[in-house]
């Protein structure tokens, strides 16, 4: 049975086909919007290396090559400057645009220093500051996640993290300016999130987005980290598995054998895609695109339910008697 | 015919009649244990809730009015770990009761009228899927109809891993719905118990107007095992408790379990939502 199967059958909620994502995705040659468009699908588990492979372009590799004059704005204006988020206000096409990004090193020096790209509360809350002066300048807003996963060590639950995350998935629901996302590299649960709740959201084709780590899945469902490869396999999280849960709106093609073949290639594919996205929502005033973004992640969700509510059950007479 | 408790958590409990409490080691008498609310009579130690029982305890006397309890997940993954997820679910439904979970419903406290929604940590660790997720957007958007307010009462692991990234775009959807209820100028008041963790906290479970604790319960971001596997250490201990939490600036309050209805009662009261001004009414 195919997912698609799978997602209609018994589904009374809202059937919607996968490649609908938020209505309006043009079927161009920059975007896939239909996971049966490619040709060979990697596995699970080869697109979790493809997406974490060390050379991978990276937030400011594709910054510079997708965007002109990138000027980077730093701090939280509260605690510090996170490494792992870089974030500014660049050109893309003639238009002004703020960018946020998580951002991996490509080695290990450059890692340690991005923190490997775990961002601490006071990241979320510089990617908020900016959120907030894409809104106020009427600014489009782009992110680019590529993250394992918020940092979740002891001075983040100390600063915050789960506050962090909830007030940026919070300010972008409700930001009144357009949200394009696009995950880079890794999507890891709900710090991706955090940059993640867009207008459109699009994803490199080798690029992963998951609720938890494959690692974290199998050390808990199967009690052993070795088993990655087959949580990577159940937790669908390579990108046409993401289109088909209507998760992504569309995939962004790599180069052959992966993004970290050609970065440039890459970034100018990246840009294809992006450029019209912005375009059309540019179109589009406050109500309308807040309204749709809204709907665009109420649809999200499989549930059943039955036609008619059964009756609740009768209470006992001593439930009555008591007045419970 | 053998007379029942109304409720009780009589399953998990070593003895019928009596329960260790895991903190002070006291052997507490069931009948007692449950006559105070389940907290420990010796050290205040509370015990987990289920969410029926956390209803009767917060809620106006037969003012509860359960909506959307049909509300059943699919297996969207075809998700098999060491069984498959509908078998998993199929288990919890039986040793619950409840369809999955959270229990949602209409219902006043304290006189004011309110959405509820209470999570419960006893089905597959009170995970939030696709259900948990509708069935609180649902209860947010019908305080937006109602113009009234929200409570809800976290007990969560964070998300469930076999809906995979649909589960993660829960936080997102209720987070939205949640927006609304605040431009409407409507309170939505977060009460934390023990654990939150995870996507639920980094959710709305952090978004109150005011959020408030049950003493001692675990209150954080990252699970123990991710911590451990990410940055191969333990967090200190007393990290990651109310207390803890409070101290940082994160919750407003931590209040006892005997006082949880009156204090919501006085937040949803003072916090009212202003007469008329309907522009946001569905």
């Amino acid at each position: 049975m195919s997912m698609t199967d799978r997602l209609l059958r018994g589904v009374t909620l809202r059937p919607r086909s996968p490649a609908e994502g938020n209505g309006e995705v043009p079927a161009n040659g920059y975007l896939i919007v239909d996971a049966a468009e490619l040709g060979t699908r990697v596995s699970a588990w080869e697109a979790v290396k493809l997406a974490r492979e060390l050379h991978r372009p990276h937030a400011l590799d594709v910054i510079e090559r997708v965007f002109s004059r990138f000027q980077e704005l730093h701090g939280d204006r509260s605690f510090r400057d996170d490494p792992a988020v870089v974030g500014g206000i660049a050109e893309l096409d003639g238009r002004s645009v703020v960018v946020v990004a998580q951002q991996k090193g490509a080695s290990t020096e450059e890692n340690i220093q991005r923190n490997f790209g775990m961002p601490h509360p006071e990241g979320y809350r510089k990617g908020i500051r900016l959120y907030r002066l894409a809104e106020r300048f009427h600014l489009p807003l782009v992110t680019l996640i590529d993250t394992p996963g918020a940092y979740p060590g002891p001075e983040a639950e100390e600063r915050g993290q789960a506050e962090a995350i909830a007030r940026s998935i919070e300010t972008m629901t409700r930001l009144r300016t357009p949200i394009v996302a696009i995950v880079l590299g890794e999507g890891g649960s709900g710090g991706a999130l955090a940059l993640g709740v867009a207008d459109v959201v699009l994803a490199l084709e080798n690029a992963i987005y998951s609720v938890i780590s494959p690692e974290g899945c199998a050390a808990i469902l199967w009690r052993s980290a070795s088993e990655a490869e087959r949580a990577a396999k159940a937790l669908k999280l390579a990108g046409p598995d993401l289109l088909e849960l209507g998760i992504v709106d569309g995939l962004i093609p790599e180069p052959k054998g992966g993004a970290h073949h050609d970065h440039d290639a890459t970034a100018a594919s990246i840009k294809a895609a992006l450029v019209p996205q912005l375009d059309r929502l540019s179109r589009l005033g406050p109500a309308e695109l807040l309204a749709a973004r809204y709907e665009r992640f109420r649809r999200m969700g499989v549930v059943v339910e039955p036609a008619t509510e059964p009756p609740a059950p009768k209470r006992p007479w001593w439930k009555r008697m008591l007045g419970r | 015919m053998r007379l029942r408790m109304p409720f009780g958590r009589r399953k998990e409990l070593p003895s019928h009649l009596w329960t260790q409490c895991p903190d002070c080691g006291e052997m507490l008498f069931n009948k007692q244990l449950v006559r105070n609310m389940n907290v420990c009579t010796k050290c205040d130690h509370h015990f987990k809730l289920g969410a029926r029982e956390r209803i009767e305890l917060l809620v106006d006397k037969g003012s509860f009015v359960e909506h959307d309890a049909a509300l059943r997940s699919a297996d969207p993954l075809g998700f098999v770990d060491s069984k498959p997820y509908p078998q998993r679910i199929e288990a919890a439904r039986v040793k619950g009761g409840a369809n999955d979970a959270v229990i949602t419903g209409t219902a006043t406290i304290g006189g004011a009228p309110t959405e509820v929604a209470v999570m419960d940590f006893e089905f597959i660790g009170g995970s939030m899927g696709s259900v948990v997720g509708e069935k609180i957007t649902r209860a947010a958007e019908r305080a937006l109809a109602a113009h009234s307010s929200l409570v809800i009462v976290s007990s969560s692991g964070g998300a469930r891993m076999q809906e995979g990234a649909l589960a993660l775009m829960q936080m997102a959807k209720i987070v939205a719905a949640l927006g609304r209820l605040a431009d409407a100028g409507l309170p939505y008041v977060s009460v934390l118990t023990d654990p939150t963790t995870g996507g639920v906290l980094a959710s709305y479970g952090s978004l109150g107007d005011v959020v408030l604790a049950e003493p001692k319960a675990l209150i954080g971001f990252s699970g123990a095992r991710v911590t451990d596997q990410t940055i191969g250490e333990r967090l200190p201990a007393g990290f990651q408790r109310s207390e803890f939490v409070l101290a940082h600036g994160f919750v407003d309050q931590v209040v006892p379990r005997a006082q949880l209805r009156d204090r919501i009662a006085f937040f949803l009261a003072s916090l009212r939502p202003s007469a008329g001004d309907a522009r946001w009414s569905l």
